[in-house]
């Protein structure tokens, strides 16, 4: 007769070193690589805006950056576009990120590609919690108009100047801004 | 379909609200389309998207990032492959992974077979759209072959899985090849067979022809990308202009349209299967041996940064903002969905046409609901 017989398992008793915990890890940071056309476009960006404007030019990996305050925000996306050897007529998206612990909560960013050079370009400015208000660019490009809506439907940004800020992904009525790192993700009764 | 009736402040005239939607065979999904009509001819339209709001951007908050390849199958339902890749190449690019040459090829012959799975769809429910039931048999037939060779190579039909970060999921299966060859000499005569049949119809000109029209300009103020944007004149292809994975390697042309209306929104793609095929042959030839995924982590743990990568899917311009902070979850991923951006211009198309012909207008864009609404 076949038996088996069920040993109780044996905790092993190794004085291990707590690993470090992920908080504790290093980041590494992607260092940034610029193909020629992003270099080009880093040289050329360096003499387009006026003395008086605040703006800083950056790199994020493989994509040029200006970071701009709200207030200059509308008058640097018109002379992106407007520039002769810029001209940013495509819009190709605004998303909202959220910076939950950062003071400057919300970073928004404009993505933006030039149909006759094909530079691209981030666009990035931010807002307070308190007061997310920043203005509206739909008068530069108009495909801003849903990307915005969508930015405030989720995010709770408001684009001040907008003609129609009304839900677009969510339901009349729905509270919350989903998209918000504090929006639970679990838990969360819909009806 | 429900119909209001308001009257017009300026001369007191009554203005007809007909509701199209969500409910409608049609659309395409769930999209409703409030239209105001004067007599035959549209004065205002209001689309309403959201129906199929599933918040993919926020799971994929919560998910590893091998995990999300999934959920973006999930966001183009018909071209799946196309949306893998696009969050892939994201990936990728802010880990600085180098992808090996035969899984570039892979990822290229099936993106491309899937783009053209994507037009035969197209092609297919735009003849039902203008009340013609025959293309739809010719295109499903040519499409399901494409399918067929998908279930053989990833083991699913729709949902694929099969573009993983580093990589592909597995390598081929043996008499692949073969298989290819066959369905590309079936699809060549397939693809002018379904354009003989429908493309120069006269009935079918009547229908789109000077229909939903949009100028270059307008189209690129919209936002409006891919098959839909070079329909209006402008060369724009990113496969060309911004190359990614490997298609600087292959020669083909980009077809464009003259009037953007919804013949050439029509035509451009049907010309564009005839390009994919050209570039799946050219891919096909040189498809190296080797490995097939790069030594990548099943959890990866990309460093902290921020990409942007555009693609071009069968719709237009699918791009991926993702940002990470160094954990193996992203931080926060956007999609730039061509669809959500194309349906924009969608109030300036129907501005002016007639009420039958908002149907027509509305499927030349080429919706997919699930990737509107994200």
């Amino acid at each position: 007769m076949l038996r088996t017989q069920i040993l109780p398992r044996k905790r092993k008793t190794v004085n291990k070193k707590p690993s470090p915990s992920r908080r504790a890890r290093e980041i590494p940071i992607a260092p940034p690589r610029l193909d020629p056309r992003g270099e080009e476009l880093f040289e050329v960006l360096k003499g387009v805006f006026p003395s008086g404007l605040k703006c800083e030019i950056g790199i994020c990996i493989d994509i040029v950056t200006i970071t701009v305050p709200k207030e200059s925000l509308v008058q640097v996306c018109q002379l992106l576009k407007d520039a002769q050897n810029l001209s940013f007529d495509y819009l190709c998206s605004i998303s909202v990120v959220d910076y939950e612990e950062s003071e400057q909560r919300f970073e928004i960013v404009y993505h933006m590609v030039s149909l006759s050079t094909y530079y691209k370009v981030a666009v990035k400015t931010s807002v307070v919690s308190a007061d997310p208000v920043l203005p509206t660019v739909t008068s530069v490009w108009r495909s801003a108009e849903w990307f915005e809506r969508e930015g405030h439907d989720l995010f709770g940004v408001i684009f001040l100047g907008h003609s129609n800020l009304s839900p677009l992904l969510l339901y009349e009525g729905f509270d919350g801004f989903p998209g918000r790192k504090s929006f639970p993700f679990h838990d969360y009764q819909e009806w | 379909m429900q119909i209001h009736e308001t009257e017009n402040e300026t001369d007191g005239s009554i203005d007809l609200m007909i509701n199209m939607g969500p409910q409608h065979p049609s659309t395409h999904g769930v999209f409703r389309l409030v239209i105001w009509v004067d007599g035959e001819r549209i004065i205002k339209s209001e689309p309403h998207i959201g129906y199929l709001h599933r918040g993919s951007e926020k799971i994929c908050e919560s998910e590893h990032y091998s995990q999300i390849v999934t959920l973006f199958d999930r966001m183009d339902y018909v071209g799946n492959l196309n949306s893998e890749l696009a969050f892939c190449l994201a990936t990728e690019k802010i880990m600085d992974v180098c992808v090996p040459e035969r899984a570039e090829y892979i990822r290229v012959i099936l993106c491309e077979l899937n783009r053209v799975a994507s037009h035969m769809l197209f092609y297919g429910v735009y003849g039902l759209d203008a009340g013609a039931m025959t293309p739809i048999l010719y295109a499903f037939r040519e499409r399901e072959k494409i399918q067929n060779l998908f279930e053989s190579v990833t083991g699913a039909r729709m949902m694929h899985n099969y573009i993983r970060i580093g990589g592909v999921k597995e390598n081929l299966p043996r008499d692949f090849q073969q298989r290819l060859h066959e369905v590309l000499e079936h699809l060549k005569r397939g693809i002018e067979e379904c354009d003989a049949l429908i493309s120069k119809n006269e009935m079918f000109l009547a229908r789109t022809k000077g229909v939903g029209a949009i100028s270059g300009a307008d189209a690129i103020d919209f936002g409006v990308t891919g098959p839909a944007l070079r329909a209006s004149g402008v060369v724009e292809d990113i496969r060309v202009t911004d190359p990614y994975s490997i298609y600087d390697r292959f020669d083909f042309n980009i077809p464009v349209g003259t009037y953007g209306d919804c013949w050439d929104r029509f035509y451009v793609r049907v010309e564009e299967m005839r390009e994919s095929v050209k570039i799946i042959e050219q891919a096909a030839r040189d498809l190296p041996e080797g490995d097939i995924s790069a030594a990548v982590r099943r959890i990866v743990r990309p460093p902290k940064g921020e990409v942007f990568v555009r693609t071009e899917s069968p719709r237009g311009d699918l791009a991926v903002f993702l940002v990470s902070d160094g954990t193996d979850t992203p931080y926060r991923v956007k999609v730039r969905a061509p669809s959500f951006a194309n349906l924009q211009a969608l109030e300036q198309m129907l501005q002016g046409a007639y009420l039958a012909d908002a149907v027509l207008i509305l499927g030349s864009i080429d919706l997919i609901m699930g990737e509107v609404d994200r």
